[in-house]
């Protein structure tokens, strides 16, 4: 039998697991969906009306299944993890509070103007409403990615018999992470959403779908991976020198450096032994992780072996880092290439639209992989060198946590399934919706309130 | 700067705010969720549309309630919900389920839409009988004797009833023709086993706690108190006559009742906040001795004081923007 602090672990991976898929996706595509209402607003093409409408509805489903897997989180800070709030609760509590107050109710609250509203405001404060929801979601990262990377690399406070208490809460907010953190999530989310965008809309060319509004958001999405995916690699190198700096041991198990080195190779691949402490099966190219890392050949790198018993488990963080980085590349690669063959013959083949669509879904992999590198290599700390996880640790009986970890692992899987059916359910049924008529059209070009449900 | 003392009523009053605008807001559509009808599609359709732009700001009230408590209360967050651990992971199981269920039953294709609004309506049972029962174990400092576990139960009855009965009052402001009659009959009934409900949970609260029984029969605080029953049964009364009104007339001051209703929780909610108050932990721990550095509530109290009467103007506009009877709920 798992004992309470090991399922009050995996409980808290498996809901916050869970919850990052929706607002990864929901963060950008509300962007998205500000952009297609004010193309709509400009041009007066009922195409970009359809393109909203389509994903608006989307957009809800994945925003309701956020919000609901959010409420566990708050519930189990105090009842898994009474340490983290009785020694951080000082620092995390504001934090979280100013996101419940400027985010969660700014989100809620116009999101039921953007759903519902449309024809009972101005065309000007839909436009205004789905904008405020856009600004919400972001500021909602803003201030749950300031506290995350605060657990990182914690400034701004004082130790008083055990307990941090806030100096500065500048240095707090914009701890050293942070920055890196959270523009590394933001751009993560927009691949997301592109390649979510680009494999629902290959998924409707395939089924036959001769409408623009496919076509229209597979070149948008495209274009928006193509500038994107190159972008997040350089952020993603900035924060990995930032990580360098400050949480050395996370690098190591990054790269699986066992050994202090200088010219440390890049490896490929390796299957790292923490028994041995060593790898096996290395496949490398020499000097490379001193390159990237250092921007220098013979550049040092820390190796586990001067963090011992302070380093995370090494496995984990070694392989979700590769995969990483491998998908990531994979969609790089799979952006440029599908949005010049668009920009050449004005339409994909359909082999590459089903590589599209087997992808609609990646940007999950790789943002899980990433988030899995920052926890876990974060291990065996919960707030660097504050708080460990085990210190942290509820009391309660392990029955208990097994039941509810039970209840959420089956509601989870249920809930996975229904999501992933009834997205492509929407789709399916919008392959069947008539193309726009010439009278729509004509009627779009005037600017009226009715103009905004065509 | 305000002082620890201070700051401790401070956040207690706006826990309090969060605590009461949840019951009365979530309140409203858990109920409509606990009435929707299996047999009738049409009457489900109105009743979900009725709610649709509301439910999600009205559950954050929820997050900012148990966010406060844990912002703080760290210890009695800590203390409270490790207590009620089960309890509260049913209703969470149960605000996934009806949250979804909203979601899904709008999207799915036409012949899983009866399983969505069962989904729909057994998830907004679970978190309203657990949120009432969570409440019953509250009030009676966690007595886990099998009086405590019936004093619960009957507490979760009765917050369900209420949360039924202004979920009633809420459909017969927002509906017409023939929904709205039936929703009128639904208001009377439960607004019979909702009075029945909180009268039995105060009766039975005096005799769990005799500190409170003095606070409330002492002089001077019975002048000022005693005033609480007394109007909230007139007030059940009133909106007991006006529901009669209603069913000839159904035109005329249809949103009364929901308005009662929403007086009736404030006093309830009140009676309640003063017979525990300044117990965070009824018995165990008082606001001063749980609550956290003033350094930190300070800095969250600077924006609170901005940003909640923001949160209640654009929350007022919403309700302005939907005001009148249900339409049809289209998402576009």
């Amino acid at each position: 039998m798992l004992d309470t602090l090991m399922l009050s672990r995996i409980q808290f991976a498996t809901n916050i697991s869970f919850h990052i898929l929706f607002p990864t996706i929901t963060i950008a595509l509300c962007w998205f969906l500000l952009f297609f209402k004010i193309r709509f607003d400009q041009t007066g093409d009922p195409i970009w009306m359809r393109a909203y409408r389509f994903w608006v509805k989307i957009f809800a489903l994945t925003f309701a299944l956020g919000v609901v897997s959010g409420i566990t989180m708050s519930f189990q800070f105090g009842t898994n993890w009474p340490g983290f709030m009785e020694t951080v609760g000082n620092i995390a509590g504001p934090l979280l509070g100013y996101e419940v107050l400027t985010a969660f109710f700014l989100e809620a609250t116009f999101l039921g103007i953007m759903l519902f509203g449309i024809k009972r405001v101005p065309p000007k404060i839909h436009t205004l409403a789905t904008a405020i929801v856009a600004l919400g979601t972001t500021l909602s990262a803003f201030w749950i990615l300031s506290l995350n990377s605060w657990m990182h690399t914690p400034t701004g406070y004082e130790m008083r018999d055990g307990v941090a208490f806030p100096v500065d809460w500048f240095a707090i907010i914009f701890n050293p992470s942070f920055p890196y953190r959270f523009f590394h999530m933001l751009i993560a989310s927009a691949i997301t959403a592109s390649f979510l965008i680009a494999g629902i809309s290959a998924y409707r060319l395939l089924r036959g779908d001769n409408k623009r509004a496919p076509k229209l958001t597979l070149k948008v999405a495209l274009t928006a991976a193509m500038l994107l995916t190159p972008l997040q690699a350089f952020v993603g190198d900035l924060h990995g020198l930032n990580t360098l700096e400050h949480q050395p041991q996370k690098i190591a198990a990054m790269e699986g450096v066992w050994e202090t080195e200088q010219g440390a190779p890049l490896l490929l691949f390796a299957i790292p032994d923490e028994e041995t402490r060593s790898n096996h099966f290395e496949i490398g190219v020499p000097y490379m992780a001193s390159l990237i890392l250092t921007h220098d050949m013979n550049g040092e790198i820390k190796g586990l072996n001067e963090f011992v018993g302070k380093h995370p488990p090494v496995k984990p963080v070694f392989y979700s880092f590769r995969i990483m980085v491998g998908l990531g590349l994979f969609m790089l690669l799979t952006a440029w290439v599908a949005r010049l063959t668009l920009f050449n013959r004005n339409e994909l083949p359909a082999w590459m639209l089903k590589v599209l669509v087997a992808l609609s879904f990646s940007g999950w992999v790789a943002t899980l992989a990433g988030w899995y590198v920052t926890e876990i290599g974060r291990q065996p700390y919960l707030v660097t060198d504050i708080l460990t996880v085990k210190q942290a640790a509820t009391d309660i009986a392990s029955s208990n946590v097994a039941i509810s970890l039970a209840l959420y692992s089956i509601v989870y899987i249920g809930l996975l399934y229904a999501y992933l059916h009834t997205i492509f359910v929407m789709a399916r049924r919008a392959v069947e919706i008539e193309e726009i008529s010439d009278n729509e059209m004509n009627k779009s070009t005037l600017n009226t309130l009715e103009n905004n449900h065509v | 700067m305000f002082d620890q003392n201070t700051l401790a009523v401070i956040f207690v009053g706006l826990m309090g705010l969060s605590v009461l605008m949840y019951a009365i807001l979530d309140g409203y559509d858990l109920g409509v969720g606990m009435l929707i009808p299996t047999d009738n599609s049409e009457h489900a359709d109105i009743m979900v549309a009725s709610i649709g732009p509301f439910w999600d700001a009205n559950e954050t009230w929820l997050v900012l309630a148990v966010g406060l408590l844990l912002i703080a209360f760290p210890a009695a967050h800590s203390f409270t919900l490790k207590a009620l651990y089960l309890p509260a992971t049913f209703m969470l199981i149960g605000l996934i389920l009806r949250g979804v269920a909203f979601d899904f039953r709008a999207k799915a294709s036409f012949s899983h839409q009866p399983t969505w609004n069962k989904i729909f309506k057994l998830g907004s049972l679970i978190a309203s009988l657990t949120q009432g029962y969570m409440l019953g174990m509250y009030v009676n400092g966690f007595d886990t004797s099998i009086t405590g576990y019936l004093f619960a139960t009957l507490s979760a009855i009765g917050v369900s009833s209420a949360y039924c009965f202004i979920g009633a009052t809420w459909l017969v402001m927002k509906t017409e023709g023939e929904l709205q009659l039936k929703s009128i009959k639904v208001a009377q009934r439960t607004l019979i086993i909702a009075f029945i409900g909180i009268a039995a949970v105060s009766a039975t609260n005096l005799l769990f706690n005799p500190d409170i029984y003095v606070k409330w029969f002492t002089f001077p605080n019975i002048l000022f108190l005693m005033p609480i029953p007394i109007v909230c049964a007139a007030l059940f009364t009133l909106a007991f006559v006006l529901l009669r009104r209603l069913q000839n007339n159904p035109e005329h001051g249809a949103g009364l009742p929901f308005f009662l209703c929403i007086l009736i929780f404030t006093l309830s909610f009140a009676g309640l906040g003063f017979s525990f108050f300044p117990y965070i932990v009824p018995n165990q721990l008082t606001i001063w001795q749980a609550v956290a550095a003033p350094e930190s509530l300070n800095f969250l109290l600077y924006g609170a004081i901005v940003v909640v009467p923001t949160i209640l103007m654009y929350t007022a506009y919403s309700y302005r923007v939907f005001w009148g009877k249900v339409q049809e709920l289209r998402y576009y």
